[in-house]
């Protein structure tokens, strides 16, 4: 059981100056599930989500106590290797954010950092990556146009595909969706029920109905504090907390 | 009351409308003037002096008799002077641009952009001066040359002058670049040099040759540094290591003795044509990166 835990988050305390956002986050996610980490703006998901990866070293003035073990490892101690950690832990950003370069280089941008791959073998891993997220068809005639000139819907599945073509096997998701229409919406959902098969996927988000869509487990945040975790259907039939039940039927927030 | 002040209102507002107009204008016309009376005294050459030696003359002799107005010796003196300081100036630049842009602190890069803009605030005869007398007899001893007083010294100091304009512009155009690009390399696990290279560049290359144009405008069309340390000797460059005239250096050195109406008089007009025919070619240039950067 306990070796189908990919993160584990212990005692986690993260401040922004004298800011205290995240206040002793326990929690575990399974390997090959998904989860929606939902809450009020502010709550802290996304700067959790940040501490996955550790993008939240960018900011200055950050300050982290307790620890995140990812595959057992920590993440936080010293001479960690971030380069290693963040080709494993991929990140999907709110506004899709293609590099501006064409489709082919998007994708195989990871292999180009991390990797001394031939030619043949570079292309074969685009290849393979953008049928992952079901946009070879679509673009295999494209492969050299500017990533930029793509619809919105497929810059963020471009940016699903240059992950899974340097071979990260977590997902954080930074609400993906929030820039897109309904129906790319729906369709970037379709693709995060089939990446699971794969990949271990964390997403934030606002919209708790996408939250009971697509995650198998839900942790709802407020305040910086994880106020309840637990299996998707349960959090949002019979949660266990009231505040909980406040935020999801729509009382609050 | 309203009524009385609205006739008041609508004068007023035709005044400062025609005011505005009337400065908008003017500009343009003064333009316009600069450019006939250039091209009316520069042409008066031709009716006495073949456009073809003008051109193509490897001499310039002005006050020999018969006089040789051949434009090859300072145009080509201004170009390895101008060459010289761009190779200078550019990796230097560039260096200081990423500098600025990504690397260096919040409070050093504040300080590191003041005083690159002060740079600028120097007059370029002061510059040239303290090239004049510190770098000059520097080349000389470094290089076991003859004199000083050589392109190679009018490059490095032009390079100091390109500067501020090419740091600026680089800046402008790498902080210019989306931070959603720099996350998205960061968050791939780019370090920081791959993230410049293969992301903040590319994205920025537009802008960054903008910026080298703007440079190479400033450079050409600099006068009294280059008078000063070149060496002023009117031949066909081999090396940078030898005296050259440029363009600019010649107009300033001569004007004062060429009697008005005379060929030497219309043949430093002509020069000045040239001269504005190269600035005006590398402006358009740098609108066209510009216009494209914006594009993106």
């Amino acid at each position: 059981m306990t070796n189908d835990i990919v993160i584990d988050v212990r005692d986690y305390n993260l401040y922004y100056g004298d800011f205290h956002a995240l206040l002793d986050v326990n929690l575990s996610i399974k390997k090959k599930s998904v989860t929606a980490i939902i809450g009020p703006s502010g709550c802290g998901k996304s700067t959790l989500l940040r501490g996955l990866n550790r993008m939240n070293d960018l900011i200055d003035q950050v300050r982290v106590t307790g620890e995140i073990f990812i595959e057992g490892k920590p993440i936080y101690a010293e001479k960690r290797d971030l380069v290693e950690l963040r080709k494993k832990v991929g990140m999907v950003f709110q506004r899709p954010n293609p590099f501006p370069l064409s489709v082919y280089e998007n994708v195989a941008f990871g292999l180009r950092l991390h990797s001394h791959l031939s030619k043949e073998e570079v292309a074969q891993k685009v290849e393979e990556s953008l049928k992952a997220v079901a946009l070879w068809k679509e673009l295999k005639d494209k492969l050299k146009a500017p990533a930029l000139r793509l619809s919105g819907e497929q810059q963020q599945r471009l940016c699903i595909a240059r992950l899974a073509a340097m071979s990260a096997d977590i997902f954080l998701m930074d609400e993906p969706c929030s820039a897109l229409d309904p129906v790319a919406t729906q369709h970037i959902e379709e693709l995060i029920r089939v990446l699971k098969e794969d990949y271990t996927i964390v997403i934030v988000t606002h919209n708790m109905a996408q939250a009971a869509r697509v995650s198998d487990e839900t942790a709802y945040f407020y305040l910086g504090k994880l106020i309840e975790m637990g299996p998707t259907d349960q959090i949002f039939t019979r949660p266990a907390r009231k505040e909980t039940e406040d935020y999801i039927t729509g009382r609050f927030g | 009351m309203e009524s009385a002040r609205k006739p008041w209102n609508r004068a007023l507002e035709f005044l400062i409308e025609r005011a505005i107009f009337f400065a908008g204008i003017i500009s343009i016309f003064f333009v316009i003037l600069i450019f006939v009376f250039l091209l009316k005294e520069g042409v008066s050459l031709l009716k006495t002096y073949p456009l073809k030696d003008f051109i193509f003359g490897q001499k310039w002799y002005p006050i020999s008799e018969p006089p040789s107005f051949g434009v090859v010796p300072l145009l080509l003196g201004s170009l390895a002077v101008t060459m010289g300081a761009i190779v200078i100036a550019v990796p230097l630049g560039m260096g200081a641009a990423i500098y600025i842009a990504v690397v260096a602190p919040g409070w050093l890069k504040e300080i590191l952009k003041a005083t690159v803009e002060f740079l600028a605030a120097i007059p370029s005869i002061v510059l040239g001066f303290i090239g004049l007398v510190t770098l000059v007899p520097l080349v000389k001893q470094v290089f076991h040359l003859t004199t000083g007083l050589t392109a190679i010294s009018g490059s490095i100091m032009l390079a100091f002058m390109a500067m501020p304009t090419i740091v600026s512009m680089m800046e402008d155009a790498l902080t210019a670049v989306p931070r959603s690009y720099r996350e998205g390399a960061i968050a791939m696990g780019a370090t920081k040099w791959q993230m410049i290279w293969r992301v903040l560049l590319p994205a920025a290359s537009s802008g960054m040759l903008a910026a080298i144009m703007l440079g190479i405008g400033r450079v050409i069309g600099e006068t009294m540094a280059v008078l000063m340390i070149t060496g002023n000797a009117a031949r066909i460059p081999t090396s940078l290591f030898q005296p050259v005239r440029t363009m600019t250096a010649t107009i300033a050195a001569e004007m004062g003795e060429a009697v008005q109406g005379s060929d030497h008089y219309f043949a430093l007009f002509a020069i000045g044509i040239v001269l504005f025919i190269i600035t005006f070619l590398i402006n358009l240039a740098a609108g066209f990166f510009i216009g494209r950067a914006h594009h993106k």
